[in-house]
């Protein structure tokens, strides 16, 4: 049996040749080349947070020009962001799972699926030249006037780099809708898909929605640096702020782009590692479609500074609020089905863990910032940095990883080694709160984002803070090490390592090219996991389930 | 029959899902389109309520009659586009190509007109790179035009695209790609050629037609 199976070909092994990567039409394999390209940027990236971090080690600013401290954060936010956390699970896991888990033998498109890989990869390459050539000292967030007439660095061609990235995205969420729709298993309603495609269906939605507004809005600025429309120049009687609302209508729904998928992945994991039925699967499936809906009409609680209307800020600082209670509906119901589950401590348990936590803090800040009299004093200073890092970084990268540890076994058919996975997990669990905590610290106590040079009494918090990155850094290259190895020396996975459900478990690891020989017939519920841990022949279901 | 069933994707259950699934993704991606005409249109709607007289000043401007023209044309189009799809599902292929054919003459005349008017602007000295207008209240008089040839500009930039997807379809009509059981590709770019259409709808009374009352 086991020597049979090793010779059925799988996607890795079917073909050989470069251009059978190159030119892949399989989900899989475009999977594994969004993975190599982002990891790729999440190191680029990962290098300006370091060079950032060791020039704030002291108070003056001796390591780099103002200028060039500009260029560094600018591209560490344009890099981490538009290149690496929006396609990061999605992308990658999402890619690789959505077919596998509805049964399908591949998304509704895979040629558009290709597209959008050479789409980021054209975007992406475009995006880090003109930033590492000429520099682009704006921010991430580009804003007008300064971006369309002040500025001397290369504003046009990292917008164009970031208008062209946005048609991956667009392309990506397309997709997965019509996959979603369309192409689910007989039997595979929608209250039996697993949460992490409610979760995919939902940042999809978002994804379509919102990502054409940015690609305008940078066209716009484009045109404007380009042609002098003045749309956003008050000289030319355009208004600035205009495009702030513009920008925050596509980059608030996009953090929900980085955190729902993140959602979705600890909703697979933490059942799995708690053997239990995971609790109130109406309401997670739902709070994912509610974030994704509420999250379109906040974006005004990134102006309270400006001449917003005060009811409009009164508004969106309600609605800000309202965004919270289905991210604590998730926060609930995960605790609740970890209760009297039989808890495990593998890896990918252990981020879902730091997720959680750190989510925890990064959305009750959020609180914080969305209300409108504390958000004129932590306006601009380290607070929002230390906010939106626990969830991005403590969020989203966490549950990234999470996913990563626990489809591995899937993606590659090799475990990854278990002791330094949970050593990574807790050494990037410590340096990151080591590195962000104290930034609360040093941004209520005033310091503002974007300096180089801060004044003395600020330092120990921003020591705390290159101490804690150093080690963060450390832990994120140790997964980039252990995991390569497993390639080669890890232990054969076995279809099912974590006696998980779902449908992508029940295939071989890794998969074959067409995922399934036969459309499975899905008739029993998600997340059964009582009856899978009873059950000794769970490997054995499927087969019955299929014929 | 074997050349019918080779068109069925392996990963699709049946033609009926292929089908279902391709007009739905194009009606997502035209979903897509109105987000991104509506971040422009937002701009639209927030300098004119800004600037009310001065958009309606502005307005005068731009040539109603070629305006005018120009819908009726691009009206015809669709028509013309619609018995394209039309003719695809009934399989008369001559008749495919002969409306796909009037349908790209129509968008051409569209876009001639267009240029006709463009270049008109540019002599007025109404251009935003070339602006020389030293009317009442020319600053923002030039916002009105920065709007007007981003909004029609990124129009026509869809129209030929839309001519070129038409120039492809005209060439598998040729080289006989269709019959009555997949003709997919022409119903997508129909539903796609009807948006552009339909944005015009929108541009011309909002461009245009600004207090011409009276």
């Amino acid at each position: 049996m086991q020597t049979s199976e090793r010779k059925k070909p799988n996607y890795l092994n079917a073909e050989h040749t470069v251009a059978s990567w190159l030119l892949t039409v399989d989900h899989k394999r475009i999977a594994i080349l969004y993975l190599v390209s982002i990891t790729l940027m999440f190191f680029i990236g990962g290098l300006m947070a370091g060079a950032i971090r060791t020039e704030l080690l002291t108070p003056a600013g001796d390591l780099m020009s103002s200028d060039t401290y500009d260029k560094a954060f600018t591209l560490h936010g344009i890099v981490m962001v538009f290149f690496f956390l929006i396609p990061s699970i999605p992308a990658t896991l999402g890619n690789f799972l959505v077919p596998l888990m509805i049964g399908a033998k591949d998304l509704a498109f895979p040629r558009l699926n290709l597209l959008s890989w050479y789409v980021y990869i054209v975007g992406a390459t475009i995006g880090i030249v003109a930033t590492v050539t000429g520099g682009l000292d704006t921010g991430w967030t580009l804003y007008t006037p300064y971006s369309t007439a002040y500025a001397t660095t290369n504003v046009v061609l990292p917008a164009i780099g970031i208008f062209i990235t946005g048609f991956s995205s667009i392309l990506t969420g397309l997709n997965f809708i019509v996959t979603i729709h369309k192409m689910r298993a007989p039997g595979l309603t929608w209250f039996r898909l697993p949460l992490f495609i409610w979760a995919h269906y939902a940042t999809s939605i978002v994804m379509v929605l919102a990502t054409p507004v940015i690609a305008i809005t940078v066209l716009m600025v484009v045109l404007d640096r380009g042609f002098g429309l003045g749309i956003f120049d008050p000289k030319a009687g355009g208004d600035p702020v205009l495009f702030q609302h513009l920008f925050w209508f596509y980059s608030h729904p996009a953090v929900y782009i980085m955190i729902l998928p993140a959602m979705g992945v600890i909703s697979e994991v933490i059942p799995c590692f708690s053997k239990k039925r995971i609790f109130g699967y109406n309401f997670i499936a739902a709070s994912s479609l509610s974030i994704a809906v509420i999250g379109f009409f906040v974006w005004g609680h990134h102006l309270f500074t400006t001449p917003q209307s005060m009811y409009a800020a009164m508004a969106f600082s309600i609605i800000s609020f309202a965004v919270a209670v289905p991210s604590a509906v998730k926060t609930f119901n995960w605790a609740a089905t970890m209760y009297k589950g039989s808890i495990t401590f593998e890896a990918p348990m252990i981020y879902a863990f730091g997720f959680m936590g750190l989510f925890l803090v990064g959305g009750l800040t959020g609180l914080f910032l969305g209300a409108l009299g504390l958000d004129l004093h932590v306006h601009d200073t380290y607070f929002v940095v230390a906010h939106f890092h626990y969830i991005m970084v403590g969020g989203a990268i966490m549950a990234y990883m999470a996913g990563l540890h626990f489809w591995w076994p899937k993606i590659t058919g090799k475990m990854y080694p278990e002791g330094p996975a949970k050593a990574a997990a807790l050494i990037i669990f410590v340096g990151f709160n080591l590195t962000f905590f104290p930034q609360f610290l040093a941004g209520y106590a005033g310091m503002p984002r974007r300096y180089h040079y801060y004044p003395p009494e600020f330092q120990i918090f921003n020591v705390l803070s290159t101490a804690g990155a150093s080690i963060l850094g450390f832990g994120y290259l140790l997964p980039l090490c252990y995991l390569l190895w497993s390639l080669r020396h890890g232990r054969e996975a076995g279809p099912n390592p974590w006696g998980a459900t779902g449908l992508e478990w029940m295939i071989d690891s890794p998969p074959p090219p067409h995922n399934f020989d036969t459309t499975p017939v899905v008739n029993w519920e998600p997340y059964d996991y009582p009856a899978a841990h009873r059950d000794a022949a769970k490997d054995a279901v499927p087969e019955a389930a299929s014929v | 029959m074997s050349e019918i069933a080779s068109r069925l994707q392996h990963h699709f259950a049946d033609e009926e899902q292929q089908y279902d699934a391709a007009t739905f993704g194009m009606w997502v991606f035209l979903v897509t389109e109105i987000m991104f005409f509506g971040g422009l249109l937002m701009t639209y709607v927030v300098y004119r309520t800004t600037f009310p007289q001065v958009f309606a000043e502005a307005s005068h401007h731009l040539n109603i009659y070629l305006g005018t023209f120009n819908t009726i044309v691009l009206i015809g189009s669709s028509l013309t586009m619609a018995m394209a799809v039309h003719s695809a599902r009934l399989n008369h292929r001559n008749a495919l190509a002969g409306y796909l054919v009037l349908t790209m003459i129509l968008g051409s005349v569209f876009l001639g007109v267009k240029s006709y008017e463009y270049a008109h602007k540019w002599h007025e000295g109404l251009f935003p790179g070339n602006f020389f207008y030293d009317g009442p209240d020319a600053v923002h008089q030039r916002l009105f035009f920065s709007v007007y040839f981003a909004l029609t500009g990124l129009h026509a930039a869809h129209m030929i695209i839309g001519i070129g997807i038409m120039a492809v379809m005209l060439r598998m009509t040729l080289k006989n790609s269709f019959d009555e059981n997949w003709y997919t590709p022409v119903e997508l770019t129909g539903l796609y050629w009807h948006f552009v259409d339909l944005v015009w709808i929108f541009l011309f009374p909002l461009l245009y037609l600004i207090e011409r009352h009276g």
